[in-house]
């Protein structure tokens, strides 16, 4: 078993992409990421860590940078928040319609405006469709392994897709949790060098990027559909190769108290473990009330999602971004998509709570889950609201 | 020679749409693009090859008599050359009354 310390979570991140042996980091400072890539300049600048630290003008340019690094074979690395984000977004399109297995730690943090630095998920929800697998977390561990996990994914050469680690800004970037840290030498068996399936070189000269007419469009945008599903049993298979070293096994959709409950909560991200404290106490209670927690955003596990919420008579969604003019939060309309062709589907109530870092308690999910039971109960089985608005 | 690109289907196109063919981009018929082509008046012409210098496509290329002769495969009938002629040599035509 690894060493046990006691780290910041941004820390143990930076500790991670120094052991995943990345060749290339480019990125620009933004709270709440600042730390992880602080950290890395650092272990660079002691040549503590064999790469290149790139110190670009913009995220456009940090996320350029790992394009091209990537597509001469380098592992790269980049690191956001944010509107640093939203400045990037043009090249997430484009790493991911390239197939370059570049992977990003997203501190999630609000957009402006109004102006916060704190703590939701509209940031990675603006990028929702740009191609890249998506995972959220719930803790520190969890940030520190899902790096292995994502560059060993993301480099599968029946993958060969950029990988979106989620981390709630603040939440989890900035406290301090114990890890469990992994030898080197388990870290360099489960995670050998890359090796590119193309890659630009003088001796072998290929073109990246090129133009597509309309006559070819259609089919180079089905086989990136088609590839980001088929990486559905890779990431299996990577999560099982992991928990088969460390003993952490990791799901799509993850569980607590789910399997009889006629009420589940479904959250994302640093949600879950907090919402989990409520669930014992409403069992503490005598309620029937469980838990879903959403591990995998893109590809979104649709069946797994099916069969956790099976028997289920109501769920209760809590999404951590607001989808404007539209259907409530992201999650649960991606949810309610999921659940709409099975007969004898639970009632949906949506709350979108904690946007821009607001505190939600285990006191408010039991609110949250009071509150929905009685609007559901009331006929209202398709609800909406922010939670816990001033009127 | 790379098929026609409206005869790939999904499954054959390469990861992450790159071409493997370095300089297929001569393949590429962008002389269909052009309303007017440019004529030569061989008296006129002082064989300065102004019009393959300037020529954005490179698609002037030398004849045997000396002459440089856009090749319609290329030439996209941007007029450049006719602009650049210093004596007047080149005159761009209506394509389809040229003959």
């Amino acid at each position: 078993m690894g060493k046990r310390v006691g780290m910041e979570v941004s820390i143990a991140a930076a500790e991670a992409v120094k052991q995943a042996a990345v060749d290339v980091i480019s990125a620009y400072p933004i709270t709440p990421q600042t730390h992880i890539v602080e950290h890395l300049s650092e272990l660079v600048a002691n040549g503590e860590m064999d790469a290149e630290f790139f110190c670009v003008e913009s995220e456009h340019s940090a996320l350029s940078v790992c394009v091209g690094s990537e597509a001469t074979g380098a592992r790269s690395f980049t690191c956001t928040s944010s509107q640093g984000l939203a400045l990037m977004s043009e090249i997430t399109y484009i790493a991911s319609g390239l197939r370059l297995p570049i992977v990003m730690i997203l501190a999630n943090r609000t957009l402006s405006a109004p102006l916060s630095i704190w703590n939701d998920h509209s940031d990675v929800m603006s990028i929702r469709d740009c191609g890249w697998i998506q995972f959220f977390t719930e803790n520190g561990q969890e940030v520190y392994d899902h790096v292995f996990i994502s560059y060993r994914l993301a480099e599968d050469r029946e993958v060969l897709l950029p990988v979106i680690i989620n981390m709630d800004g603040f939440t989890l970037s900035h406290v301090i949790e114990p890890f469990e840290m992994i030898e080197q030498e388990k870290i360099d068996q489960f995670l050998p060098p890359y090796q590119p399936l193309y890659r630009l070189h003088p001796d072998h000269p290929i073109t990246m990027g090129a133009f597509a007419l309309p006559s070819i469009f259609a089919e180079a945008k089905k086989a990136q559909e088609v590839a980001i599903w088929s990486s559905m049993p890779k990431i299996l298979e990577t999560w099982k190769a992991f928990g088969d070293m460390t003993g952490r096994y990791y799901k799509p959709i993850e569980t607590y108290k789910a399997e009889d409950a006629e009420t589940l909560l479904v959250t994302m991200g640093s949600f879950g473990e907090t919402a989990s404290v409520a669930v014992d106490k409403l069992r503490e209670g005598g309620r029937s009330v469980g838990l879903i927690k959403i591990r995998l955003w893109r590809p979104f596990p649709f069946d797994e999602l099916k069969k956790a919420t099976l028997g289920a008579k109501r769920l209760v969604v809590i999404d951590r971004a607001i989808s404007v003019g539209g259907p409530g939060g992201p999650v649960a309309s991606e949810v309610r998509s999921a659940l709409y062709g099975n007969e004898n589907r639970p009632a949906i109530y949506n709350f979108v709570a904690g946007i821009s870092g607001r505190d939600v308690t285990p006191q408010d999910f039991v609110k949250m889950v009071d509150k929905a039971e009685i609007e559901i109960e009331e006929g209202n089985k398709e609800g909406y609201e922010i939670y816990g608005v001033r009127e | 020679m790379t098929k026609p690109e409206n005869e790939w289907t999904w499954k054959e196109i390469p990861i992450g749409n790159v071409v493997l063919e370095p300089g297929n981009a001569s393949q590429y018929r962008t002389g269909d693009w052009k309303s007017l082509k440019p004529i030569l008046d061989k008296e006129k012409c002082i064989h300065c090859g102004l019009c393959y210098i300037f020529c954005p496509d490179m698609a002037y290329n030398l004849d045997e008599e000396s002459y440089f002769i856009a090749d319609l495969f290329y030439c996209k009938g941007c007029g450049i050359c006719a602009k650049e002629c210093p004596t007047g040599a080149i005159s761009m035509v209506v394509e389809e009354e040229a003959k």
